[in-house]
């Protein structure tokens, strides 16, 4: 048979990788590009014609202070969250890989957040901070305790340490995978020649482990960066819309105020921040490959 | 001599016991917020609001939070519904990706190159950039949402991109060719090799396909929730956020109704910890 014919390479391609590309093609790509035609529609999510607007979303995104604002609060919510996530992650790695009893089985333990969905995980820290720790509260100051969650920057605070809550547990396991591969004979030289416990998970693991860092930080910096669910379930935007988040915002905008085109304008936003985080990370993963 | 090896060995053993009581303070923070919930689940509402640390209420323990929380989320038939995509949609999806993984290692034709280009380039589109056209599209234009198809469909065609990259790493490196052209000389054609001889060796990506894929449909709420309007075809999350809607005030079905959106998957995590904790971790790494 003849393999080298345009119609034996289309029914190959088809028979193996049709469905998938028609699956793919038809949620990813497609809407991409119908999602770039949408921003320059003024489209009200129920009338058949998309009027076109030409650039007026991208203008109408520029003066949207309270998208910029929820931006730049999930800026910092993630800078924080990221540096958090990743020391206490680092953390519980270096304990688990210590050779104590039991490591396993605290390995299991801290990973169960990560099997349970945002919006679950979210309404069971909202009775913590809501029921529990107001109640906590006020049996120190004999008083009535108001919830984190009420305030501010509580709230912000919250989402905090929810996410390192979260994701501490799935870093580990990336951590755990960085400390197993640091082979046993360099660690042993380091310590004939005397290096202490301290000084070679400095000068050795850390080195030879960059590729787990900068895995994880790439993670946990796309993970809270879009973070919704929790948002959604934990704060849900209170107190006053001052923890809405990025993606939250994206959301109301579009399904909430029915303004889809100025809503995928703004996602159109994200998806350039997120672009960036991507190129970076293959940039600084195939560095770090070379050097560790 | 013997006394330096005591001292090191006396040494490793409290640095091991400091160690071990950090673990089980972090432990305790870890787990905290679920044993909150399974002591408060066997409460009446009056005992949580007046004091939702002490272990057993005033009014004693009660069973009665369950069935009510059952009955008012549609707690099996949320399940059902969440049991069937997922499933349904983790299936589909290994048989596809990986179909669509062997012909694109295998073959230098272009469009495998530009497939698996766009499908690496796809993976930094954060879903929030999708929804929007998705549901202008599927709903506005085809208007084919609310049905339990469409979501399988998208949950596929989602997780294609990330699916496909691992099969296609692993059939890089674990499928020899000789093993192929053996088939091909004893007369079996490209549909027969894939699944007699290149489907059975990629088993641990199959495993870990799954789990990841399984955990991320059975979780997922956004995309369910945007597809899925209708009260009969709701999945857990959806119900569970639904619920809380409704009966926040209701602290007592609230703690039932987490604690039932949390079960399902406990249990699994139970039985399958090793293969979880194991399919995650490769998963993460590649």
């Amino acid at each position: 048979m003849n393999t080298n014919t345009m119609s034996y390479k289309f029914r190959q391609f088809m028979m193996f990788a049709g469905l998938t590309t028609i699956a793919f093609a038809s949620v990813v790509i497609i809407p991409f590009i119908y999602g770039l035609y949408l921003t320059l529609t003024s489209w009200d999510g129920v009338s058949r014609d998309k009027p076109f607007v030409g650039l007026a979303n991208y203008a109408s995104t520029f003066a949207d202070s309270a998208y910029w604002q929820a931006l730049g609060r999930t800026l910092i919510y993630s800078v924080i969250a990221v540096v958090l996530v990743n020391v206490v992650a680092f953390i519980l790695a270096f304990l688990v890989t210590s050779g104590v009893k039991g490591q396993n089985f605290f390995r299991a333990g801290f990973f169960i957040p990560n099997l349970i969905g945002g919006i679950v995980l979210g309404y069971i820290w909202k009775f913590v901070f809501n029921r529990a720790l107001v109640a906590v509260g006020s049996a120190i100051t004999s008083g009535t305790a108001t919830s984190l969650l009420a305030t501010t920057n509580g709230a912000m605070f919250c989402m905090i340490i929810v996410s390192v809550w979260q994701y501490a547990g799935y870093m580990m396991l990336i951590y755990v995978a960085g400390f197993m591969s640091v082979s046993a004979d360099v660690l042993e030289a380091a310590r004939i020649d005397g290096c202490t416990n301290m000084q070679s998970i400095i000068h050795i693991s850390i080195p030879l482990m960059v590729s787990s860092f900068v895995q994880c930080l790439f993670l946990t910096v796309t993970r809270c960066f879009m973070v919704y669910d929790v948002n959604l379930s934990l704060t849900n935007g209170e107190p006053f819309n001052s923890s809405v988040m990025a993606a939250m915002h994206v959301y109301n905008q579009a399904f909430t105020y029915k303004n889809y085109g100025t809503g995928q304008a703004e996602a159109m936003i994200l998806f350039i921040v997120c672009a960036v985080v991507g190129v970076l990370q293959v940039y600084i993963g195939k560095k770090a490959e070379v050097s560790a | 001599m013997d006394d330096l090896n005591e001292k090191a060995a006396r040494n490793r053993k409290i640095k091991h016991a400091i160690f071990i009581v950090i673990l089980i303070i972090l432990f305790i923070c870890f787990i905290f917020p679920f044993v909150l919930v399974v002591i408060n689940v066997f409460k009446t509402k009056a005992d949580i609001t007046s004091d939702p640390l002490a272990l057993v209420g005033k009014h004693g323990f009660t069973l009665d939070n369950f069935p009510e929380a059952m009955r008012k989320m549609d707690f099996w038939k949320s399940f059902m519904n969440s049991a069937i995509i997922t499933i349904t949609s983790t299936i589909i999806t290994i048989a596809l990706s990986s179909m669509a993984a062997y012909v694109l290692v295998r073959n230098k034709w272009k469009a495998c190159g530009a497939l698996f280009g766009m499908m690496i380039a796809s993976m930094v589109i954060p879903f929030q950039v999708l929804m929007i056209p998705i549901v202008s599209l599927y709903g506005g234009i085809l208007g084919i949402l609310s049905h339990r198809t469409t979501l399988i469909f998208m949950h596929v065609g989602f997780s294609s991109s990330m699916a496909t990259f691992m099969f296609h790493g692993a059939i890089n490196t674990n499928v020899p060719i000789a093993l192929e052209e053996a088939g091909t000389i004893d007369g079996c054609s490209r549909w027969q090799i894939y699944w007699k001889i290149v489907f059975p060796l990629l088993k641990p990506t199959i495993a870990t396909v799954a789990i990841i894929d399984a955990m991320a449909f059975w979780n997922d709420y956004l995309l369910p929730s945007l597809v899925l309007a209708k009260k009969e075809l709701y999945t857990i999350p959806i119900a569970t956020q639904a619920f809380y809607g409704t009966y926040s005030t209701d602290i007592g079905l609230v703690m039932a109704a987490l604690l039932l959106a949390m079960l399902p998957i406990l249990i699994l995590y139970l039985f399958l910890q090793r293969y979880i904790v194991e399919g995650v971790t490769s998963g993460a790494v590649k």
